[in-house]
């Protein structure tokens, strides 16, 4: 952070943006600016350096092969293992999540290396495709209320012993392991399957990754009453029976 | 005049019967215009049938994420000039109602035929077209279709063995992709202002260095291949050199677009582009779109838009603020439930129009309104959001069904 002025970064979404994931992006930026922070946001197109001295990375989903080429680069480049050394906060996505592990399936069928930043490895999933709405109840050491969203994926993820469920799933697959967590995180690297997207449906998970980014406990309120109306629907929706 | 010359076999025509019988039941049902279902019942009695029914026509086949049946109302009014045409013009565009609707032109010369982007290479494969117009390819509905560059590839494959001429937009690297399989390309520059889903090289899956109109690929050479045709402003260019002016009633530049890819068609057949274009000019609305209609006393522009190559430009044709806008966004099947791609549509676009909210999915709309910053309003029904809007003529833009609930509402 510099001069109060929010360093966001989208790492390439020439390759993991398929699923509205630009939405993080600006809520996260709409939600500090709303605060008075002046932020600078950054897309990294995947032939570029990855900046070391960003606050907030932010990795979205996307298609198989775009996947691996993230993957690829991401290791080649050691930028983001830099980010995270110095202390910033990452927030992945789906194919995002599954690249920050030790690692995952590629498109090809075979394992693919991630980043280990998070502790997990990810699998190809047997079954029928996870797609549906999601409602889960977020880790409370996080404060948070209720996870809303939406899942679509084929890739399940099972948590090593530094991870933490991100949230225990009522309704849905969420990592797909049949233990019912959701997502994974660690003091400064968070994962989820959940798009909607994800913090537009939960705007208080960008809360917390600012309250993270700028090492305070709260933040002034700001009107969420359209994010609160959109939860509500949402979630009374995921309830009604199909 | 040519026309299916050669009887059906009892089977086939028995199919034809059935399918008919059926879809006029299904309509005095008042269950929409029963091609759908009609069409299923005639291919379950007889699966040959989209063969046999295309075997007496030249068929052009028409594909994209968006246009598809702009471009197959185009063509087939510029085709008219050179014998009757026969068309899928509902825009029931997968193998049942294709095959209704070839079943109800038993006269005709020519079959125009728009094909949904998933069905593309097996109706290639049993209809044998002379041209297949291939458009655009973009993110559409992410939890009902594949992913876009399976698509790509999924026509690249089924079009390797076509003897057809393919007329490909030389400005969309996944077309350009999916038609170098072919041996016969027409390359039409018609522009691409969506750029969001080929940054990454359809062959190696290496950056995509766009400057200006060009494209390469930084690591393999792929490149965007020498047109023959292209649009250019107001006019479209022929292989020799020949500026003819586009004079159309669908506004925008994507129409513009579909304007000139539809002229390279009627070219194959031998209709100049001077005749097809004029011809063109008839068109004022397709299956509703672009309609101005009056309701509650106001006219209302209905504006189609589906995925956010649709509305980036929707929003470039729509007229300038103060211009009263008002957006309708459901999340029913056939729209895809995942709202996500509201995302990746840039609405500090519509600064400065008051802007008027309904759908199933308002709430999401308002959202995602609220982060870029706009000012909104959201009602409970169209003729709440009609009432509100200051005067003028309201420019009102909306996703497949809430498109069709806005017509039916206004009784279009």
């Amino acid at each position: 952070m510099s001069d109060n002025q929010l360093r966001l970064v989208w790492i390439y979404p020439d390759l993991l943006s398929t699923y509205g994931d630009q939405g993080n992006a600006l809520v996260v930026e709409r939600r500090a600016r709303q605060r008075g922070l002046d932020v600078a946001r950054l897309d990294v197109r995947s032939d570029q350096p990855i900046p070391t001295s960003g606050d907030i990375y932010l990795i979205g989903g996307g298609e198989d092969r775009p996947q691996r080429l993230a993957a690829e680069r991401l290791r080649r480049d050691g930028g983001l293992h830099r980010a995270v050394g110095n202390g910033a906060i990452v927030f992945s996505v789906c194919a995002g999540y599954q690249i920050l592990g030790h690692e995952f399936i590629n498109d090809l069928g075979q394992r693919e290396p991630g980043l280990g930043l998070l502790d997990v490895v990810s699998t190809r999933g047997e079954g029928e495709r996870c797609v549906g709405d999601v409602l889960g109840d977020i880790d409370a050491r996080l404060g948070l209320p209720q996870l809303t969203g939406f899942e679509n994926h084929q890739g399940v993820t099972h948590l090593g012993p530094t991870a933490r469920p991100f949230a225990q799933v009522r309704l849905g697959k969420g990592n797909g392991t049949g233990d019912g967590t959701e997502g994974a995180y660690n003091d400064t690297v968070f994962g989820t399957y959940m798009h909607g997207p994800v913090l537009a449906r939960n705007p208080l998970i960008a809360d917390l990754l600012l309250k993270l980014a700028l090492d305070v406990n709260a933040l002034p309120p700001i009107d969420d009453r359209w994010y609160e109306a959109l939860r509500n629907e949402r979630i009374s929706a995921a309830q009604q029976p199909a | 005049m040519a026309g299916n010359s050669d009887p059906l076999t009892p089977r086939a025509k028995l199919a034809v019967t059935a399918g008919k019988a059926v879809a006029a039941a299904s309509r005095a049902a008042g269950r929409g215009s029963g091609s759908v279902i009609g069409g299923r019942v005639a291919l379950k009695l007889d699966p040959d049938l989209l063969a046999r029914l295309a075997q007496n026509l030249d068929v052009t086949l028409v594909s994209a994420t968006n246009g598809k049946t702009t471009t197959t109302r185009l063509i087939a009014e510029a085709l008219g000039a050179a014998g009757e045409v026969v068309s899928n013009a509902l825009g029931a565009n997968m193998p049942a109602g294709i095959t209704s609707a070839l079943a109800g032109g038993s006269d005709a010369k020519f079959g125009v035929i728009e094909v949904d982007e998933k069905y593309l290479a097996g109706v290639a494969r049993d209809t044998d077209p002379k041209c297949i117009a291939l458009l655009n390819l973009s993110r559409d509905q992410l939890d009902r279709a594949a992913e876009t560059r399976m698509l790509a590839e999924n026509w690249r494959e089924g079009l390797s063995g076509s003897k057809a001429v393919v007329v490909a937009n030389a400005d969309d690297p996944l077309v350009v992709w999916a038609a170098s399989s072919s041996p016969n390309v027409i390359w039409v520059a018609a522009g691409q202002m969506w750029k969001d889903d080929a940054w990454s090289c359809p062959s190696c899956g290496g950056v995509m260095q766009r400057p200006g109109d060009d494209w390469f690929c930084g690591e393999c050479g792929f490149r965007r291949p020498t047109p023959s045709w292209a649009l250019s402003g107001d006019h479209v260019l022929d292989p020799h050199g020949s500026a003819w002016p586009i004079h159309l009633q669908l506004p925008g530049r994507a129409n513009k677009a579909n304007a000139a890819s539809s002229a390279a068609v009627a070219a194959v057949f031998g209709v100049p582009p001077q005749v097809a274009l004029e011809r063109m000019y008839r068109v004022q609305a397709v299956a509703g779109r672009y309609d101005v209609v009056q309701f509650m006393q106001r006219d209302l522009r209905l504006l189609l838009a589906k995925n956010p190559a649709g509305w980036l430009e929707t929003f470039s044709l729509i007229d300038p603020p103060p211009t009263p806008v008002i957006l309708s966004v459901n999340a029913r099947g056939a729209d895809g439930t995942d709202t996500s791609w509201l995302w990746d549509v840039d609405y500090t676009r519509l600064t400065g129009h008051p802007i008027f909210v309904v759908g199933d999915r308002k709430l999401d709309l308002a959202v995602r309104l609220e982060v870029a910053g706009q000012h909104f309003q959201v009602c409970d029904n169209l003729d709440q959001a009609v009432q509100q809007a200051p005067p003028g003529r309201i420019e009102v833009i909306a996703n497949y069904t809430a498109f069709q609930d806005l017509r039916r509402r206004v009784g279009n």
